[in-house]
Parts: C-alpha cells; sequence; structure tokens
C-alpha cells in the first residue's frame, strides 16, 4: 500500500473556514470606490424584431449615468468557435422571452429598475417555435437566418453494423424517452463588476479588471478581448468564490459583457447581478431531449447493437450545443462492450432561452433510456438486471467502437460493491408490494482530451514558487466552484514536496497571476490541473534535492520528503515522521467512521498543539544571510528540516521556482470521424447505484428511502471531497429524476423560483450511502480520476428501474411527477387516464392546469403574432411542457 | 423616498443609520454595514441563504424590512464565530464537506444555530426539519446531518474550548 501523508486523508478544504464565517468574499459581495449598478432589460417576446429602440427618456432620468444597447457591442461571440451568434445585447431580432436588449447604469439599483421601464421599443413579433420537432419543421421565420430548419448540427454516426447486430439479436426494444428541461440553480446568483483603469501614457481608459463568478476565466478574457476589441494582456478576469457552477458558470454569460461595456460607457465601475427570475432566463441548463432507442441483446445477456435517434430543445442560441448533441452518442460508448452503434443527433433551436453544459453533459438523459433499456431487456430474457450489465463489461484497456480510450476501469468493482452494500440479492423482488430496488451505471469523462478552442497549448499550467521562508505558493489558472479544486491543488503539492498542508497557498483564477487553465468544466480539473500542479512540484523537488544532497553528501535517489523535512534513506529519522503517521481507519484510509468516532484520525490544520503544524524555525537567518547557517551545518547529516533545505537551494540555485503542465496525450484523442473531438479523454469514471423507492399506488408518489452509490475516482485524494460530490450528484439526479422540470408555455417560464422549480429540501433527500471505488488510473495524478458528475447519470434510471419493481410500470418521461406515474398505473390497468383538468386552458402546462389552470396568463401574456405556432388550434403544437 | 434614523443592534453592537423606511434588512446589512456574509440567493424567502437571528429567531432578511428591527438583537454569520475563533459548527461543517461552495453555508449557520439554540439535542428528523428552511445544491444535504452531530458531541465533551 502507498503510505501518503496528505493524499487520501480525509480534509476539511483550505477555504472552509472563509466559507462557514461568512468572510469569503464572492463577486456581489465585492465593491470599488465609484461603483454603479447595471439592470438589464428583456424582451417580453420569445421571437421579434427590433424596429426601434428609444433610450432618451431613460438617459434623461434623474441618477441615470449610461444606458447601453446592442450596437455598442456589436461583435458577436459564443463559447464555441462553430457558434458565434449571441450579442451582448440583442442587435436587431430577440430570439427567447428573457433575450437581453439594453442595461441601464445608475447610482442605484432602484432608479435603475426605474429607468428600465422608460426606454421604449418598438416590436414587430415574429412566429415563434417552441418545441424542437415542430421546429426541425420551419421554413421561414427561422431563428437564425444562418440555420436552415433551425437545426444548429445534426450527427449521424455508425460504428460496427447496426444492421448486422440487431439481426444476430435475440430480444429487440424499442421506445421513445423523454427527459424534461432541467437547470443548474446554483445558490449564487451570477454576478459581475467591471472596472477600467486609465492609462498614465495616454490618459483614457485603459485595462480592464473583471470580477465575475464564471467557471472559465480564461474563455471570459477570451470573449471580452473579442467583443471590446481589446487584447487580452490588456484584460484582466479575477474569480473570487463562485457560490456554485455545474456548468451554468462554464459559458460566458450575456452579464459578464454586459458589465464591461457598460463599464466603459458609464466610464465609471459597473456591477451587474442577477436577480433569481434572471438565472432562470440565463439558464444554459440541460436541454429536453427526445430519444428514440433501440436495443438489442442475446439470451446470454449480450447486447448487440444500439440505435439512438436524439432531438435536442437547445434553446435560442448554439452556446454548448453541438458538443452536447455531440456527447450524447459518444458516451453510448466506453461504459459497456457494444460493438455496434448508430447514432443521429439534432441539436435544434427554439424560442427559449439556450440550454448549454450541466453536470454530465451530455450523458444524462441518454443515459437514463439507455439504462431504463436495458432494465427492460433484462426482464425480457429472464435475468438479474445486475447480471446483464455485469455481461457486458469492457475488456480494458481497449479502444471502443467509436474510438474511445479506455484504461482504468472500475466498473466490475462498482456493480459488486452496489449489489453487496443494498442486499441486492437477498432483497431485489422481495419487497412488499409498492416497494423496489432498480440499478443503474454511469460514466464520465475526466476532462475533455481536445479543448474547445483548438490549439497545441496545455490545458493546465501551475507555477510554484517558494521563497526563503519555506512557503510554497502555487499559482493555478483552475477555478474553484466549491468542488474542491485548490485544496486538490494544495494536497498535490504539499504531499510531493513533503511538506504540511498548511506551508502551501494556493492564488487561482486570476489571469493577471496565473498561468492558463482553461476552466473548471468537464470534470478536467483533478485530473489536468492536478496532473500539472504534480510536475511543478516535481520540478522544484528536484532543485532542492540537488541542494539537500550536496548538504548531505548523498545520492538524489536516497533522500525522503516528508513531515517538512528530507530524511536520508536508512538515516535516524526524527520524532517528526511519527507524529504524522496518523493512525489509519478501518478501511486503511484514515477516515472517520461516519458515526464520528475517530475525530483524532482527521488532518487539521487549525489549532491543537499535538497536530502537526509548520515546522523548521529559521529565526535571524533570513537577515543575517546563510553564512552561519552554512557553518552550522557542516559536516554531513542525516536530515533537514524543510527550510534549511529551501534555503540552501536558493543559494545554490539562485531562485526557487517550478512549472508544470499537462495536454493530453494523443493515443487519448480519438478518431477521426466529424465529431470526433467530443467524447474523447484522457480516463473515464465508473458508477453504479442501487436506488431504492416506495411508490404510493394512490397519489403516485414516489418516495427514495436510500441510494447505494460506488464510484470509481481512480484515488480518492481527499475521501470528504470525493463522498461529497458523489452525494451531491446522486441527490441532483435524484431532483431531475422527481420534481425538478422547467415548465414552459408559449415561451414563458413558468416556474422561474427556487421553490416553484422544486429543487429538493432536506426533508425530501434521500439517505446515500456513497462507496469510493479506487481503480488506480495509469495517468491520473496519484491515480485519480473524474468524482464530480458521472455519478449523476446513473440515479435518474437507477430510480426509474426501482419504479418499475415496485409497482411493475415503466416511466418514459422525466421526471416522474404523481401524475406521470399516476397515469402510467392507470393505463397498466386499462383505466382511463385521470383529467383532473377538464374545463381549464388546455395550452396551459400540465402541473399548472392542475392547480386551478390558467394562471395569471389569461389574457395577460404577451400579445401573440397571428401566425405564432402556439395560437393554431391542435393542442399538439401548443408547447413543449405537456 | 426620504430617510429616516434608525439604530439597529448587530452582533452586539449598536449602529446608527439613515435609511429608507422601504430598506430591506438584507441590503442595510451587506451594503451599508459591509456585512457580507449574509448572501442573497433569491428575492422571495425560498432559499434561506439570508437568513439572520432576529431576538434569537431566524428570520430571512430578504424580506423584512430593516425598519421593523429596531431596537431588537440582530445575529449575522459574522457574529458566529466567538473570540476569533470557529465555533464547533464552523469547524464540524468545514471538515465534515457540510459546505462545498459555501454561498448557502451562511444561511445554514444561522438555522442550525437556532435549532440549537431551541433543542441542543435534535433527532436526525428534527434536523431535517430544521434545515428544509434552507436549500442546498451542492451537498445534497446529508454530510451537514453528520457535521452538526458531530458539532452537538464537541460541544457536549468541551472539545473546542473557548
Amino acid at each position: 500500500m502507498n503510505d501518503f501523508s496528505i493524499i487520501g486523508k480525509p480534509i476539511a478544504m483550505i477555504d472552509a473556514a472563509e466559507k462557514t464565517t461568512g468572510a469569503g468574499k464572492y463577486t456581489d459581495d465585492l465593491s470599488v470606490p465609484g461603483m454603479l449598478i447595471g439592470k438589464i432589460l428583456h424582451s417580453p417576446y420569445p421571437h421579434a424584431r427590433i424596429k426601434r429602440i428609444d433610450t432618451n427618456r431613460a438617459e434623461k432620468y434623474d441618477g441615470v449615468v449610461a444606458v447601453v444597447v446592442g450596437k455598442d457591442a456589436p461583435n458577436p461571440y459564443g463559447i464555441l468557435p462553430v457558434g458565434h451568434d449571441e450579442h451582448a445585447l440583442a442587435l436587431d431580432k430577440v430570439r427567447y422571452v428573457g433575450d437581453n436588449v439594453a442595461c441601464v447604469v445608475a447610482v442605484s439599483e432602484s432608479i435603475a429598475e426605474k429607468a428600465l421601464e422608460l426606454i421604449d421599443i418598438e416590436y414587430e413579433v415574429l412566429p415563434a417555435y417552441f418545441d424542437p420537432e415542430e421546429s426541425m419543421k420551419a421554413q421561414s421565420d427561422l431563428i437564425h437566418d444562418s440555420k436552415p430548419q433551425n437545426v444548429e448540427k445534426d450527427y449521424h454516426h455508425v460504428f460496427g453494423d447496426p444492421d448486422k447486430g440487431f439481426a444476430e439479436a435475440d430480444q429487440i426494444a424499442e421506445a421513445r424517452f423523454i427527459a424534461n428541461e432541467v437547470t443548474h440553480a446554483a445558490m449564487e446568483p451570477h454576478s459581475t463588476l467591471a472596472s477600467f483603469e486609465l492609462d498614465p501614457h495616454t490618459g483614457k481608459p485603459g485595462r480592464l479588471t473583471v470580477w465575475s463568478s464564471t467557471q472559465v476565466p480564461y474563455y471570459l478574457q477570451h470573449k471580452l478581448s473579442l467583443v471590446l476589441e481589446m487584447p487580452m494582456s490588456q484584460t484582466r478576469v479575477i474569480k473570487p468564490l463562485v457560490g456554485g457552477g455545474f456548468g451554468g458558470k462554464s459559458e460566458v454569460i450575456p452579464l459578464e459583457i454586459i458589465a464591461a461595456v457598460a463599464a466603459r460607457k458609464a466610464k465609471a465601475p459597473v456591477k451587474i447581478t442577477y436577480t433569481r427570475e434572471e438565472v432562470f432566463w440565463a439558464h444554459r441548463g440541460r436541454p429536453r431531449t427526445i430519444i428514440d432507442l433501440k436495443t438489442g441483446v442475446t439470451s446470454d445477456g449480450r447486447i448487440t447493437a444500439v440505435k439512438a435517434r436524439v432531438v435536442q430543445d437547445g434553446g435560442a442560441y448554439c452556446s454548448y450545443g453541438v458538443v452536447t448533441i455531440l456527447y450524447s452518442g459518444a458516451l453510448l460508448g466506453a461504459l459497456y462492450d457494444i460493438p455496434n452503434i448508430q447514432y443521429d443527433g439534432y441539436r435544434v433551436l427554439t424560442n427559449k432561452p439556450a440550454c448549454g453544459a450541466m453536470r454530465g453533459h451530455g450523458t444524462v438523459n441518454v443515459r437514463f433510456a439507455f439504462e431504463s433499456q436495458l432494465d427492460e431487456l433484462a426482464a425480457k430474457i429472464g435475468m438479474d438486471p445486475a447480471k446483464i450489465r455485469q455481461s457486458n463489461l469492457l475488456q480494458t484497456p481497449c479502444i471502443t467502437v467509436n474510438g474511445l480510450r479506455v484504461q482504468s476501469y472500475g466498473l466490475p468493482e462498482c456493480i459488486e460493491k452496489t449489489v453487496e452494500r443494498s442486499g441486492w440479492k437477498a432483497r431485489k423482488g422481495k419487497l412488499p408490494k409498492g416497494r423496489g430496488l432498480g440499478i443503474a451505471c454511469s460514466h464520465y469523462v475526466s476532462g475533455a482530451a481536445n479543448s474547445i478552442i483548438r490549439s497545441d497549448m496545455p490545458h493546465s499550467t501551475v507555477n510554484i514558487k517558494i521563497d526563503r521562508d519555506g512557503g510554497v505558493v502555487v499559482y493555478t489558472g483552475a477555478s474553484e466552484i466549491g468542488q474542491g479544486s485548490d485544496t486538490m491543488t494544495a494536497q498535490i503539492a504539499a504531499e510531493v514536496l513533503g511538506g504540511s498542508l498548511a506551508r502551501v497557498r494556493v492564488i487561482a483564477a486570476d489571469t493577471d497571476l496565473t498561468p492558463i487553465d482553461i476552466g473548471s468544466y468537464s470534470s478536467r480539473v483533478t485530473f489536468m490541473a492536478g496532473n500539472a500542479t504534480l510536475r511543478a512540484a516535481t520540478e522544484v523537488k528536484k532543485l532542492i534535492a540537488a541542494a539537500a544532497a550536496r548538504k548531505m553528501g548523498c545520492e538524489i535517489e536516497e533522500l525522503i520528503f516528508r513531515d517538512d523535512a528530507i530524511f536520508r534513506k536508512g538515516g535516524t529519522e526524527s520524532g517528526a515522521s511519527e507524529s504524522a503517521q496518523t493512525s489509519r481507519g478501518p478501511d486503511g484510509r484514515g477516515r472517520p467512521s461516519p458515526h464520528g468516532s475517530t475525530e483524532s484520525d482527521r488532518l487539521t490544520q487549525s489549532h491543537g498543539a499535538e497536530l502537526p503544524t509548520v515546522s523548521g524555525h529559521v529565526e535571524g537567518q533570513i537577515l543575517r544571510g546563510s553564512l552561519q547557517q552554512k557553518r552550522k551545518e557542516e559536516g554531513p547529516k542525516n536530515s533537514m528540516t524543510f527550510e534549511e533545505a529551501v534555503v540552501a537551494a536558493i543559494d545554490f540555485h539562485g531562485a526557487l521556482t517550478g512549472t508544470g503542465s499537462y495536454a493530453p496525450p494523443p493515443e487519448a484523442r480519438g478518431g477521426k470521424h466529424k465529431g470526433a473531438g467530443v467524447g474523447p479523454s484522457p480516463a473515464y469514471s465508473y458508477s453504479a447505484q442501487v436506488a431504492e423507492v416506495s411508490v404510493d399506488e394512490e397519489t403516485g408518489e414516489v418516495t427514495v428511502h436510500k441510494v447505494w452509490a460506488a464510484h470509481d475516482c481512480g484515488r480518492a485524494l481527499n475521501p470528504v471531497s470525493v463522498e461529497g460530490q458523489i452525494i451531491g450528484s446522486v441527490w441532483m439526479g435524484m431532483g431531475q429524476a422527481l420534481t425538478e422540470e422547467m415548465v414552459w408555455k408559449d415561451g414563458m417560464l413558468m416556474n422561474a423560483g427556487l421553490l416553484e422549480y422544486r429543487s429538493p429540501s432536506s426533508v425530501e433527500s434521500p439517505a446515500v450511502e456513497p462507496i469510493i471505488v479506487e481503480s488506480i488510473d495509469p495517468e491520473g495524478p496519484f491515480g485519480a480520476k473524474e468524482c464530480s458528475e458521472g455519478s449523476l447519470a446513473a440515479t435518474i434510471p437507477a430510480i426509474a428501474n426501482a419504479i418499475f419493481d415496485a409497482v411493475g410500470v415503466r416511466l418514459h418521461e422525466s421526471p416522474f411527477t404523481p401524475e406521470r406515474v399516476l397515469a402510467a398505473l392507470r393505463a397498466k390497468k386499462n383505466a382511463k387516464a385521470l383529467n383532473l383538468t377538464e374545463g381549464v386552458d388546455p395550452t396551459s402546462p400540465i402541473r399548472f392546469r392542475e392547480h386551478g389552470g390558467s394562471l395569471c396568463f389569461n389574457g395577460k401574456g404577451p400579445e401573440r403574432h397571428a401566425l405564432d405556432p402556439s395560437r393554431r388550434e391542435t393542442p399538439s403544437v401548443a408547447g413543449s411542457a405537456d | 423616498m426620504k430617510k429616516e434614523l434608525i439604530e439597529l443592534r448587530v452582533n452586539g453592537r449598536a449602529r446608527e443609520l439613515a435609511i429608507e423606511p422601504s430598506a430591506l434588512l438584507l441590503d442595510i446589512l451587506r451594503n451599508e454595514l459591509q456585512l457580507t456574509g449574509s448572501k442573497r440567493g433569491c428575492d422571495d424567502s425560498s432559499c434561506g441563504a439570508c437568513t439572520v437571528l432576529v431576538n434569537g429567531v431566524a428570520m430571512m432578511s430578504c424580506t423584512l424590512l430593516a425598519a421593523s428591527c429596531e431596537g431588537q438583537e440582530i445575529t449575522t454569520v459574522e457574529g458566529v464565530s466567538e473570540h476569533g475563533a470557529l465555533a464547533a459548527i464552523q469547524k464540524a461543517y468545514g471538515d465534515w464537506g457540510g459546505a462545498q461552495c459555501g454561498y448557502c453555508t451562511p444561511g445554514f449557520m444561522m438555522t442550525v444555530k437556532s435549532l440549537l439554540a431551541e433543542n441542543p439535542n435534535p433527532s436526525e428528523a428534527e434536523v431535517r426539519a430544521a434545515l428544509s428552511s434552507n436549500l442546498c445544491r451542492c451537498t445534497g444535504y446529508s454530510q451537514m446531518y453528520e457535521a452538526i452531530r458531530s458539532a452537538i458531541a464537541a460541544e457536549q465533551q468541551g472539545l473546542v474550548a473557548k
């Protein structure tokens, strides 16, 4: 077993105290002298041409400093180079209710809000498209002129021979699955503060500094430079604490650009913070997805072929859409051994807020369909659902039929462990009626092997500086968004250098100070920024080792870095080493038991005399130079403190810095077909989950009692964080499975609030038992891989399969709300579906019809154009929410 | 709107402020007193990120008029850590992963503080019921229960001195 001193120990995140005391600053907590507040005017129409904007009255309102409109920043941008279809503020057309039209900058929020009402806009309302399958038939009034039939992008992939595969199958299942739209709803609303400095040489506005709640400071810097026509070197992006992202902050959100444009026009710093309602409009969540899936298996459970047609309701702009639709197809592979795959994916534009990347990007909805269908097939051939999954494992290492390289593969162990812990074999099928167990698996990338902006640059670079005080400063562009990225960086640097965590300071995500890192998305940080940190620390360690070896009169290979000191192998180690040999928990990783009896096992940096603190005194030595120190140290020794070694190394080398960078190896970058760039990753994480649910057959209500979730994260660098990520993913998956849904009516979001959206509270949340599986990836830092997203995708089908086990109905549409469950139960009994809402506005979303129907939209909503598809009589066209 | 002079007692200190009668307590705390620990996560008391104690009772400051709190004792998250050290619950939330992104954490601190003041040894069901006034999108709440349990144990054993 590897003997690490910091890796694998449960530790509090290095920024935990800032968070629990409220001292930490998020973007909206910042203010600078002279700062103004910006408020954005949003479109009330889903699709309309802007004929005239008159800002005169608003500009004259007392307290208003500037009004910004589209022509103040006409350059288009978008997160993907192929999708530059957005403008900070609409130029000629609005494309969804909530699209950005103008921004008022004023001395206070209330004045800005009042002035918004004084902007006069004349719109010409256009027919709008709300359902992707309708939208694909569009001939005129396209959402973007360059996209015929409103199709953003379509891909058609064939791997192997699917027809032959289906011919070999003994059982084939075919069905349509629908996963409705969900959003991140991170607790922190988006916020941006932008400020220009005056250039001392020209006297004009020069450098721009932007503080923003972003997962991708580097991409933000890039897009700001594009829209503002400023060099990237003149634009500094700083990411303060970020209150959750889940993908919603992984691209440039309009307010980030608008704030900078407004600061330029107002000639003063401007802060814009979205209201919660605006966050829902900004969206970029998981698209409503229609999946027509066909799977064939042999009677012994081998999958012979899979055919999927996927239509995603992408909203009004490209966003990450091209990537999302490719992930949906590419990640059909690399979980199981599937020899033949046919995939047809359509990313369709509609007049709703753009969808983008959300936790489990692209894979979640298709995984729900696939794992549900696999369960169905297991039932058809009379095989245990766990067994059918075990019958289709990959033989790793391998390259899948669609070109994905798989090395470490912990799926077999994940299935084994969840089956064992949940008592699957003894309990499956034997629970009382109305209660059931379901199993499902999933996987995810540890970072994309190909970056969004194609180049040969490393995906992560990390610099380390050590000065004579022995403090280790790590500079990383990786973005801490609550997942523990800074702590992971500190742990790796401390482990390599044999120092305590308190010695390491992490400076992160400030484009002026930190080298480029492409951001926190696609679960790439631990793998890529972790590897870069490992390399940078190893480089510095070499310099220290060279000096220490000289001092100690031994070879570099004989040195051991540990416990803030450097020892010679075989020499007498000081007592310091014993104190850090923390006692280990029953599982060998020094974890606390779930019920908190082993508090003393935890690595603690704050207080307590018996715990390791920064060692080594350097009194006076910096002032008096190291000559005395040198004399004291004459003669070979068996150990040196870290400080002594650092001083020696600086005297010897002049400076003590190191750089490490990471780029995925060429072998991991995928095949050659069109769209092959999305899906490949240097390593994949694996999950298997068992969910236990009960279903109330009277009300259709589903309760999740417990989820056993095994996740192969390569190596758990910090088990507390890994478990937190697994539980958080399962919980978010449960939200999508049972309650969360964006409900639309004619392009209007009906539930733009956290309670109405039904993010689960503590009383609705199940017990989750996280099970860490460590497959030790050959290329991951200390063997680590992804752990923050992969688990989510398995939860939804695990719950769906458990519902089937409980009451024998298979749900094809998520979330599994009481009305959907009840409808399925009544259909099973050949009973007529209950219509609780007869006589109520038939175009209103089902969920709201139940509560009395048409809400405030009985004549009060925006006036719809005569050609608006929602005005047509057939109810099937009336919006996607039904 | 004409401003009024009021006196608020925040974290044991009296502060005199000129505020509009319509000003919300959360805005006054954040913008006038620079106590930015209390967060705005919604605007309609859905999420609980703005929770503060008013005379010991957990209240959502985003829908509370500042003027209505005159003369009452307001405690924000900044008033929880005492004597320059983390309170047991703050330490435990860090150790057990009760905080990830941390945005909802100040609100949870206040809710837990108010819960434990009323009921020093709550059952898990009581903890769940109390926490349901606050939303978190990161943790799935599980690690918070462990943190709370461990903080109660630490308090009882007097492990956290001061």
